[in-house]
């Protein structure tokens, strides 16, 4: 696969999408909605329920399964609310000392007038600050596309992961296209310029781990639940200032070698 | 991400000068079209003396209409860019803009003073590949803030960037993290972090650190916002409205809390960090 199939294959509409992966492994999902200031954002998925014998707050970006759904959802690109949703839940799992489990898969946070209006800018910095000063445990996976912003909003993480053929990116192909090459044809090598692959970021040490997928995702449910297991036990030992501090250093390093 | 022809200004340093003794360069306002003698138009902060239009201006200027004269004291200024994608064309940009600006990195940071408060003290360079942030930039940044939590000293910053620098990829966006885990820490400890945002202000710089602030203010006129009006007008095919994501619209849409002139900033930022000195008036 070169760079920019990789980039469909993670846009691929047969990918399981993060509902799909919140009916695997939580159990008694209980979904609550809305930001409790202006609406409620489909895109952003949230609530609590049982992983393994712990209860979790659980956030995903989800796309929506089929035209109508995706519509209601904005195919994933959540709007501020959306993230003041998000920002709610985080500050419940910080007084309930629940871990926050998070399912990404956006192309970008939502552009439009409404959002500006809305201060998108402002909803995703407060969430950024605020998964920086949690004193939980916050487990990200990248389960398709990890798009911009709107993804590291709920990717400040104690640990990342991506699935296979997932991607993650600064800005989507077509945006760096028409922004570095000015020319709106030019994706193929704008994703390839990008890096956006699982192993690209394994090798920049953007992600902790690459999780397999299998034939026909086979292997994606079980690959996640696996990962968040292994990593869960880790944190059990673990005082709350450490679990802050340790995300504080897992991103502290990172561009450092690059400036 | 925001256009490039956003930041298309009049050339404040032209090519050529040591020729021409005789005449000083002229600037053209984009707003009013009144022209204006370099020299004259740099004594008077950079500001239209017709309409009252803010020019761009660098970094090191910045530096200098803010803090107390002779009070800065730069930090990190061997770190600079490198090519962690091997990105193509990005060598070039990156020894254009450093020739441009005179600067090795979007940012400069460092310890000063204002007004006799001392403060730790960033601002971005606009000239540097539209004061986007990579690698370099997140780095000093941090710094800042770190340096800032061990001596207990405020944050005051100037923010004029597209966004997280493209080039970069993936470690560019990693800086909006590493960045805001900085500020929260400083948050933490009770300390005083004032933003003034300028023109422009957007893309990752917008939707981390330059509304991570205690105090939010802008400078007249400066856009701000997630997204470029080029980009939403493209997505949405929707033409945008007059004023869309200026200063005044931020303000009234309650993200910014007090719009400042540039000859009023320095005044404000002096009082607004004896405000938090904890003593009495």
């Amino acid at each position: 696969m070169n760079a920019y199939q990789r980039v469909l294959a993670a846009r691929n509409n047969a990918r399981p999408d993060a509902m799909r992966y919140i009916d695997f492994m939580i159990t008694d999902f209980v979904e609550l909605h809305g930001d409790r200031r202006f609406a409620d954002d489909a895109a952003i998925v949230a609530g609590l329920g049982f992983f393994g014998n712990r209860c979790v707050t659980v956030l995903g970006l989800e796309k929506g399964v089929d035209t109508p759904d995706r519509l209601r959802r904005n195919f994933g690109s959540a709007q501020p609310e959306g993230y003041r949703k998000s920002l709610w839940h985080l500050r419940q799992a910080e007084k309930f000392g629940r871990p926050v489990l998070c399912f990404i898969d956006t192309a970008g946070a939502a552009c439009g007038v409404g959002a500006e209006e809305r201060g998108q800018g402002q909803a995703i910095a407060e969430n950024l600050w605020e998964m920086m000063g949690l004193m939980v445990p916050v487990l990200s996976v990248i389960i398709g596309e990890g798009g911009s912003g709107g993804a590291l909003a709920l990717a400040c993480a104690n640990r990342v992961w991506m699935l296979e053929n997932a991607v993650y990116s600064v800005l989507s192909p077509e945006g760096a296209a028409s922004i570095i090459y000015k020319d709106a044809g030019k994706v193929e090598e704008a994703s390839e310029a990008l890096k956006m692959s699982a192993r690209d970021m394994l090798a920049f040490g953007v992600i902790e781990g690459i999780l397999p997928e299998g034939e026909d995702f086979a292997q994606a449910f079980t690959s996640v639940k696996g990962a968040f297991e292994g990593a869960l036990e880790g944190f059990d030992k673990m005082t709350g200032d450490e679990i802050r501090q340790e995300r504080y250093e897992r991103f502290r390093g990172l561009g450092g070698d690059w400036a | 991400m925001i256009e490039k022809s956003l930041f298309r200004d009049p050339k404040l340093r032209l090519e050529g000068q040591e020729n021409a003794p005789e005449k000083p360069p002229v600037c053209e306002c984009p707003q009013c079209r009144k022209t204006q003698e370099l020299p004259a138009l740099a004594q008077a902060l950079f500001l239209c003396p017709r309409c009252g239009y803010h020019y761009k201006i660098s970094a090191r200027d910045r530096v200098g209409m803010t803090l107390d004269e002779g009070s800065f004291r730069e930090m990190g200024v061997r770190i600079a860019s490198k090519d962690p994608l091997s990105f193509p064309g990005y060598q070039e940009k990156l020894e254009q803009a450093q020739k441009l600006s005179g600067e090795r990195e979007a940012v400069i940071t460092g310890i000063g003073s204002i007004l006799g408060q001392p403060c730790a003290f960033f601002t971005m360079e606009y000239q540097f590949m539209m004061g986007s942030m990579g690698a370099a930039a997140g780095e000093k940044l941090t710094r800042l803030f770190e340096r800032a939590l061990e001596r207990r000293l405020p944050v005051v910053g100037y923010t004029i960037s597209g966004g997280a620098r493209v080039q970069e990829g993936i470690l560019s966006l990693m800086q909006m993290a590493k960045v805001s885990g900085a500020v929260r820490r400083h948050a933490d400890e009770r300390l005083l972090y004032i933003a003034v945002l300028c023109d422009a202000t957007t893309g990752g710089v917008a939707a981390s650190f330059a509304m991570q602030a205690d105090i939010i203010l802008a400078e007249t006129g400066a856009l701000i916002g997630f997204a470029g009006p080029r980009v939403i007008e493209q997505t949405t095919r929707q033409k945008l409205p007059e004023g869309f994501q200026r200063a005044e619209f931020q303000l009234d849409k309650g993200f910014v809390g007090k719009i400042v002139k540039r000859e009023d900033q320095r005044d404000l930022l002096g009082l607004l960090l004896r405000m938090h000195t904890g003593g009495l008036a």
